[in-house]
């Protein structure tokens, strides 16, 4: 990866990716939609969803290439909701990204989005989503994130915080597991936090995760209208609303944007593997997302001062993918014919012959 | 150095011997090299032409706990685990004093002479071997000496018996995959053992090995999870993904040893295979179907804990309508049970595996030959039918060796299934829905991710849902949907391997059978056919059965059921399928860890037939 401070004003970043009324690929931002939703009104999961709709529209992705894989939960129905054209997959409660491996080694060309929610991922299914960051699958994992379960009326998930209230289960005396340290530790390569009510910084982290060549983890808080939308949570709006602090401002360029360079004091750019680059805008110049140790420290501090601090918090374009680790042929296996598909008859006979 | 004491000898010089036709039981400790020493021997009798076969019963443990190795030779082909032990070879001094009771009258024990001899028994002969002095006079490496020490008793035995010494270095050289010194070091106590042997043992006339043409020729030995290894890799797999388990582990190790050879893309260098080891069976079962939804041939392999998690993905996968392949090496359960024993234990559980209304397709491999074959023949079971197909190998099978046919090449086509293209989506604008039986048979067509034509892309679930794939709870729908996945189990019936027959004219008992019981079943009826009692046998290949067996059943008076467990699963399906012949069935199911044997089969017959059941 390489990171340099460059030069620009947000105007013109604005003006160059102004959207059209149809974009590169000639469509308009309704061919990006799914099925109506059917979750509760005001949810966060729908604004994240619509999140999605708009960073695909705009940066112009072929649906067709994109897949959607989800576990069980109320996060995990929104892909039927965006990219009607896209594959998608529901799966089963924490299994999401076994599912996504399988699918991303079958054909490496495609692009993968997988939704889980904190239930989904912090509860029943950590272990897998340990173990799909420390592959460094090449997968954008979004997590929307709200402290409870949703879909079975209210139970406290492992990211409640302590001392929480809710209806039905009283008082959380257990501390929260926290997303973003969970995939740091795993050695995550992209780590991004955001929140559902910010959808500036959201898609624009959207546009650099698809642009990102590993795993990117992306934990967005979402608040439940239903069962946690209340001040003592921060999973709810107004708590994110009064808390949320932005590491910069984050603007997404796309690799075929043309990029005009301006005055401007304080930007740092991190191209992407696949062209794009992000830019930072620092609100906190200490923190240097290339810097792992500065990204614990932010969680850290966030979790001690009980604030939503969001924005990129690690990226390292470095380290190989799985698909890359296993050195397949360029050619997705699913596309490959036959005859490469098995040993040749000599290769065969030749093995017969240690056994005979 | 100690003389060894020839007692009593038995069998008297003029006595007739018994050529290729008796049972060796080497008793060792596990980790000490013994698992070398028993797979030379077994290749050098094999390459001398003799039929045999080796049953390795090992503890699960890594060091220290007793371990058997049961070499059977058989003149008249005979392939199944022999009950009677005729030479006793005891290297343990944990176990020796059971190990040489076990020789039948008449046979040899042949002991390290460092270890106690508590009784000694009347009607065997003993030979006990100077094993320390032997590997001392070798002059070993010191780390080298315990793994050699078991080349001692296949010296003693190839110079009492007449094992080829050629066989044996020969054998050696492959089990060390040419290289020589590693070799050469084991064959010097070989040769010291046989030196030894023939000055204070000399040949034994009761028991001759001798070499023989007409059997093993054109043949090769191989393990049953080295043969599916190999299957799945010639049928098209793209990803293998497992954790470990006793006695799959090797399968997978297999598919990695061979992966670079046998399927490496000559154009670009680069890998048409990935293998996977995941962090636990939910994992692995998680992306063969992942794998398999996106058009891969992908495979797990496991034994019966693992596709105890693996549970609710094969209810996914049953009705998302993925194909998957899990191979289940069965051993022995409950629980954690006998991990290092085999079982036929799986078969109710895979048939039936996940909550709800599901049946699976199952197929069950007798030999490595057949191995290799469902290792396409499963992937495209799974294809067609778009759904999980499990292959039901056992610890036997799966882990000792066994004498096979070569395995046949296979060019054919790989049989994908009903798969729409975008040219294909182009000219049905409107008309397709993933779940929509347009044939008749219950197989509907499937897209795959990636497909470029705007609408390929459907909505895969495990919730309720409609033709089309949308979510619905509709009662019609959720009963329309399961009537069309009954009518696809019927289209089933009609695709996997069919059961092999083998009738006699006149017989009227039947034997039905599965998997690796397939050579004690053989040995059985031709003792039985023998007494004038012969049998027709239908060797059941898959389910869900087709309406052969029905025939079979209706033509026979009575039909044994017999399998390696202890409920009598198979019987348990057959009556269920079959229930106006079920009281025809008798289910004959033994459960001790062991593979089953002719003794145990031919006893249960003339039980049945003293209780005049036949």
């Amino acid at each position: 990866m390489s990171t340099r401070t460059r030069t620009r004003t947000e105007a013109a970043a604005r003006r160059a990716a102004r959207p059209a009324k149809t974009n590169r690929i000639g469509l308009e931002k309704t061919a990006y939609r799914g099925r109506p939703s059917t979750l509760c009104k005001g949810c966060g999961h729908d604004s994240i969803s619509q999140r999605i709709v708009n960073a695909a529209w705009e940066m112009g992705l072929d649906q067709t290439q994109v897949v959607k894989l989800s576990g069980i939960g109320c996060s995990s129905k929104t892909p039927a909701y965006y990219l009607g054209w896209s594959h998608g997959f529901n799966s089963l409660h924490g299994r999401m990204p076994s599912v996504a491996t399988g699918a991303i080694i079958a054909n490496a060309s495609l692009e993968v989005i997988g939704v889980s929610g904190d239930g989904d991922t912090a509860s029943i299914g950590i272990g897998q989503f340990k173990h799909a960051v420390r592959r460094n699958l090449p997968l954008i994992y979004i997590v929307e994130n709200n402290g409870v379960y949703g879909l079975t009326k209210g139970q406290f998930s492992a990211t409640a915080d302590e001392g929480q209230f809710l209806k039905y289960q009283g008082v959380n005396d257990l501390p929260p597991l926290d997303i973003c340290m969970e995939a740091l530790t795993a050695n995550a390569t992209f780590v991004a936090r955001s929140f559902a009510g910010d959808p500036k910084q959201l898609e624009a982290l959207l546009k650099a995760a698809f642009n990102h060549r590993g795993i990117a983890v992306l934990d967005i808080v979402s608040p439940c209208v239903t069962f946690n939308n209340h001040d003592t949570s921060t999973k709810s709006y107004g708590f994110g609303r009064a808390n949320e602090i932005k590491l910069h401002d984050l603007n997404f360029v796309p690799e075929f944007e043309e990029i005009e360079i301006e005055d401007y004091e304080d930007e740092l750019e991190v191209e992407l593997h696949d062209g794009g680059s992000i830019i930072l805008k620092k609100i906190d110049p200490d923190h240097d997302p290339t810097d792992r140790t500065a990204a614990y420290n932010v969680i850290q501090q966030s979790l001690d001062e009980q604030k939503l601090i969001t924005g990129l918090l690690y990226i390292n374009e470095g380290e190989p993918t799985l698909t890359e680790l296993l050195n397949l042929t360029d050619t997705p296996l699913t596309h490959l014919p036959d005859e490469k598909l098995r040993p040749s008859r000599e290769a065969l006979e030749g093995v017969m012959a240690t056994l005979a | 150095m100690s003389v060894a004491v020839r007692e009593a000898p038995i069998v008297k010089p003029d006595a007739p011997a018994a050529v290729n036709d008796f049972a060796i039981n080497v008793a060792t400790a596990n980790g000490s090299g013994s698992q070398t020493s028993n797979g030379v021997l077994l290749r050098a009798l094999f390459k001398m032409g003799i039929p045999i076969n080796g049953k390795n019963l090992f503890p699960s443990n890594i060091q220290g706990l007793p371990t058997w190795y049961i070499i059977r030779l058989s003149k008249d082909g005979f392939l199944a685990r022999r009950e009677m032990t005729d030479i006793q070879i005891c290297m343990n001094g944990r176990t020796v004093a059971e190990d040489m009771e076990r020789a039948a009258p008449g046979g040899i024990v042949i002991y390290d002479d460092s270890l106690p001899v508590a009784n000694r028994r009347k009607d065997v002969t003993y030979y006990g071997m100077p094993v320390k002095d032997l590997v001392k006079e070798a002059k070993l490496p010191h780390a080298l000496r315990d793994y050699v020490a078991n080349m001692v008793y296949v010296g003693v035995l190839a110079e009492l018996l007449g094992i080829e010494p050629e066989e044996i270095e020969a054998a050696l050289l492959h089990h060390f995959e040419g290289k020589e010194k590693a070799a050469g070091l084991n064959m010097e106590m070989v040769e010291r053992a046989i030196g030894w042997a023939s000055a204070h043992v000399g040949q034994h006339h009761g028991y001759r090995v001798e070499r023989i043409t007409g059997f093993n020729e054109g043949k090769i030995l191989v393990d049953g999870n080295t043969a599916a290894a190999l299957g799945a890799l010639a049928g098209g797999l793209s990803l293998a993904s497992w954790y470990p388990i006793t006695p799959s582990s090797s399968m997978a190790e297999s598919v990695e040893k061979y992966a670079s050879t046998l399927r490496t893309d000559p154009d670009t260098g680069k890998a048409t295979v990935a293998v996977i080891q995941a962090e636990d069976e939910l994992a692995a079962i998680g992306m063969v179907v992942g794998a398999g939804w996106t058009g891969a041939r992908a495979m797990t392999c496991t034994s019966g804990p693992g596709i105890s998690l693996m549970s609710e993905f094969a209810g996914l996968a049953y009705f998302a309508e993925v194909p998957a392949v899990i191979w289940d090496i069965q051993r022995m359960g409950p629980s954690t049970g006998l991990p290092t024993r085999t079982s036929q234990g799986d078969i109710l559980a895979a048939y039936y595996l996940g909550h709800g209304d599901t049946r699976h397709v199952v197929l069950f491999p007798a030999n490595p030959a057949e191995c290799f074959d469902f290792g396409r023949i499963a992937f495209d079971l799974a294809e067609e039918l778009q759904t999980l197909v499990f292959v039901l190998s056992d610890l036997d099978l799966g882990m000792n060796a066994h004498i096979s046919e070569p395995f046949a090449y296979s060019d054919a086509p790989f049989k994908r299934g009903k798969v729409l293209s975008a040219e294909d989506l182009e000219e049905r604008q409107g008309s397709w829905g993933r779940y929509m039986d347009v044939d008749g048979d219950g197989i509907a067509y499937r897209t795959l991710p990636g497909t470029r034509h705007n609408m390929a892309a459907y909505f895969t679930r495990g919730t309720g849902h409609n033709e089309y794939g949308y979510y619905s709870e509709r009662p019609e729908d959720w009963e329309q949907n399961l009537e069309r996945l009954k009518r696809k189990f019927e289209t089933a019936r009609q695709l996997v391997p069919r059961p092999v027959l083998d009738e006699v004219e006149g017989a009227q008992v039947g034997i039905i059978s599965l998997g690796s019981n397939h050579n004690g079943v053989e040995e059985a009826r031709a003792r039985l056919e023998a007494t004038g009692l012969a049998t027709n046998y239908l060797r059941l290949r898959a389910l869900p059965i087709d309406e052969s067996v029905r025939d079979f059943i209706e033509r026979n008076r009575i039909v044994f059921v017999i399998e390696a467990n202890s409920d009598g699963q198979l019987h348990n399906i057959l009556t269920t399928e079959e229930p106006a012949q079920a009281l025809k069935l008798v289910s004959m199911a033994k459960c001790d860890g062991l593979p089953l044997s002719a003794r145990y089969i031919v006893g249960e017959v003339e039980k049945a037939v003293e209780e005049a059941l036949i």
